[in-house]
């Protein structure tokens, strides 16, 4: 694995709901060498730290990152405002740690919070048909990538909070439903932590495997600085483990392990 | 690379003044994959303890106004690792490996130098100013009677190189690294990070768990050059500037300053070839000023 510091050009930027933006990046270095769960390391004009936004889509044949992201604070405002045809600073692709796609026949269970739901869209694709796409929002105006979803052949529920567009009710009582009826071969989830953690916990009573994606706030981004730390259980010890270079992608029981 | 660059520090020979500064480099596997090791000076590793410490919770980090606050906590996997697995390593890359290390009490940093001692490292650097942990680090780095402590108790240790690494968070940093001079430390390097803290308005919490952190990054770089310039004034050992350095610009007026030798941390945050960029910059530097060797702008300030 090689890592890339460069300015790339963006060739496309779309608004997807309020405050949360659609790029796509040409970077063909990048693209060839990233994997499905990792995150690209931003620069934000005026700020030292670069901002890691996780990854949408890759397109290794046209050498394109897609990321979607929300603006969080005054970083992510700045990076919003790059426009299409600007260059765009990143370190990528970063992430020791992606998602483990089964054989692409397993069933699936495929969960996203929020802006959890960008990185799921690459795994809905592997599995395309023999997944299950739960995509849970706080409301109807915040729903995005439903198509991108629709469009990889799986099974997609749309859950708000409200019900004010699909379902209403969480993430997590969809997946009661959906355990109640089948036994998924893996569950894979991004997004809040106290969903996550309701997932873990409901993947664990049926012994089901499950690969969560995390958050952290992160400096340098490879794992030297090592300040993304999340609490893991490793050969019984609590270890810290990095966001980073450990993760992004971690299995539900090395860092939810009561759930 | 030429020979413009070369400087001896300490008795350490170094291909170029450029070295990664403990915390910001990890043991080098990282940055490898972006630039070989050889292009540096010298690297000086994470901060070593005589066991594995977990550090601090998350989180870690908060960006300040051109800076940032950690409190890490000196994670690291211990001195045995290092000696064993990353040193060996190390040693294959063709550059100057700095080991740092910090203790819980005075015997435990002469415990740790003198295993080191009879490695292969090419030098110590003695981290006594971690202001992000409660037993050791800077406990010994305010006061003169405790750096001269960790000092004797490292100098009986090892015949390696030793460099004092000071806080800035004293009344009289000058004092401080006198009190080391005259402990027999073969050079000091400054300045660590400043204690800094920040609050999230809306939770009422310290954005950093550990409540407070170091603040490093271009905020801390004036205080960093007045630090070593008052410092490279009042000993006679060599000092190896640091604190907010980004720019081979940067560099050049650290040097000036007084230092001889010097670090980059947080700037490699910002962009993971700074150190690179730093070296080829000063390379043009002495091509576009006539000068032989770098070290001749040592010192060199010309005060008021």
């Amino acid at each position: 694995m090689q890592y890339f510091q460069g300015n790339y050009p963006i060739i496309s930027k779309k608004t997807l709901a309020k405050e949360i933006y659609d790029m796509e990046i040409l970077c063909p270095d990048v693209a060839a060498e990233a994997v499905c769960g990792q995150f690209v390391n931003i620069k934000a004009d005026g700020y030292m730290l670069r901002r890691p936004i996780s990854i949408c889509g890759i397109d290794k044949d046209k050498g394109i990152l897609r990321i979607v992201f929300e603006v969080r604070g005054k970083g992510t405002k700045a990076i919003s405002q790059l426009r299409e045809g600007d260059m765009i600073d990143i370190v990528a692709p970063l992430g020791g740690r992606g998602f483990e796609l089964l054989d692409s026949g397993k069933k699936a269970v495929i969960i996203g919070g929020g802006i959890g739901n960008p990185p799921m869209v690459g795994i809905a694709r592997h599995y395309g048909k023999n997944a299950t796409v739960i995509s849970g929002f706080r409301n109807a105006s915040a729903v995005i990538l439903q198509e991108d979803f629709a469009k990889t052949g799986a099974e997609v529920i749309l859950c708000t909070d409200d019900g004010s567009a699909g379902r209403k009710g969480f993430v997590t009582n969809a997946l009661a439903d959906i355990l109640a009826e089948s036994t998924p071969d893996i569950i894979y989830a991004c997004g809040p932590d106290v969903m996550l953690r309701g997932i873990c916990k409901a993947a664990a009573e049926k012994g089901i495997r499950c690969q969560v994606s995390l958050e952290e706030r992160m400096g340098c981004g490879v794992g030297a600085c090592l300040v993304c730390a999340c609490r893991t259980i490793r050969d019984g010890q609590e270890y810290f483990a990095h966001v980073c270079k450990d993760g992004p992608v971690f299995d539900s029981k090395e860092v939810y392990p009561n759930e | 690379m030429s020979e413009k660059l070369a400087v001896n520090f300490a008795g350490v020979q170094f291909k170029n003044p450029i070295v990664p500064a403990s915390g910001a480099f990890g043991y080098g596997r990282e940055y490898e994959k972006f630039f070989p090791l050889s292009k540096l000076g010298g690297i000086s590793v994470k901060g070593t303890t005589l066991k594995p410490r977990n550090g601090n919770p998350a989180p870690r980090i908060a960006e300040t106004p051109s800076g940032m606050l950690n409190s890490v906590g000196l994670q690291n996997p211990g001195v045995e690792h290092f000696l064993n697995v990353e040193l060996p390593n190390l040693k294959t890359k063709d550059t100057v490996v700095i080991a740092n290390v910090a203790g819980a009490n005075v015997e435990e940093y002469g415990e740790i130098a003198a295993m080191i001692d009879k490695s292969e490292v090419d030098m110590i650097e003695v981290n006594i100013s971690c202001p992000n942990v409660k037993e050791g680090g800077v406990a010994f780095g305010v006061t003169c009677d405790g750096a001269a402590a960790v000092t004797r108790a490292v100098r009986r240790a090892t015949s390696k190189p030793v460099m004092m690494k000071l806080s800035p968070n004293v009344t009289s940093i000058v004092d401080i690294a006198k009190a080391v001079e005259a402990e027999g430390a073969d050079a000091v390097s400054l300045i660590n990070t400043l204690l800094g803290m920040r609050i999230d308005l809306k939770t009422r919490r310290p954005i950093l768990h550990n409540n407070v952190g170091g603040l490093s990054g271009p905020a801390v770089f004036p205080v960093a050059v007045r630090m070593v310039w008052q410092v490279a004034n009042a000993v006679k050992i060599p000092v190896c500037g640091m604190g907010g350095v980004s720019t081979w610009e940067d560099a050049a007026e650290m040097m000036m300053a007084g230092a001889s030798l010097v670090q980059v941390g947080a700037a490699l945050f910002a962009d993971p070839y700074a150190a690179v960029k730093i070296i080829d910059g000063l390379e043009n530097y002495c091509d576009e000023q006539k000068i032989s060797n770098i070290s001749e702008i040592v010192g060199t300030v010309k005060p008021w």
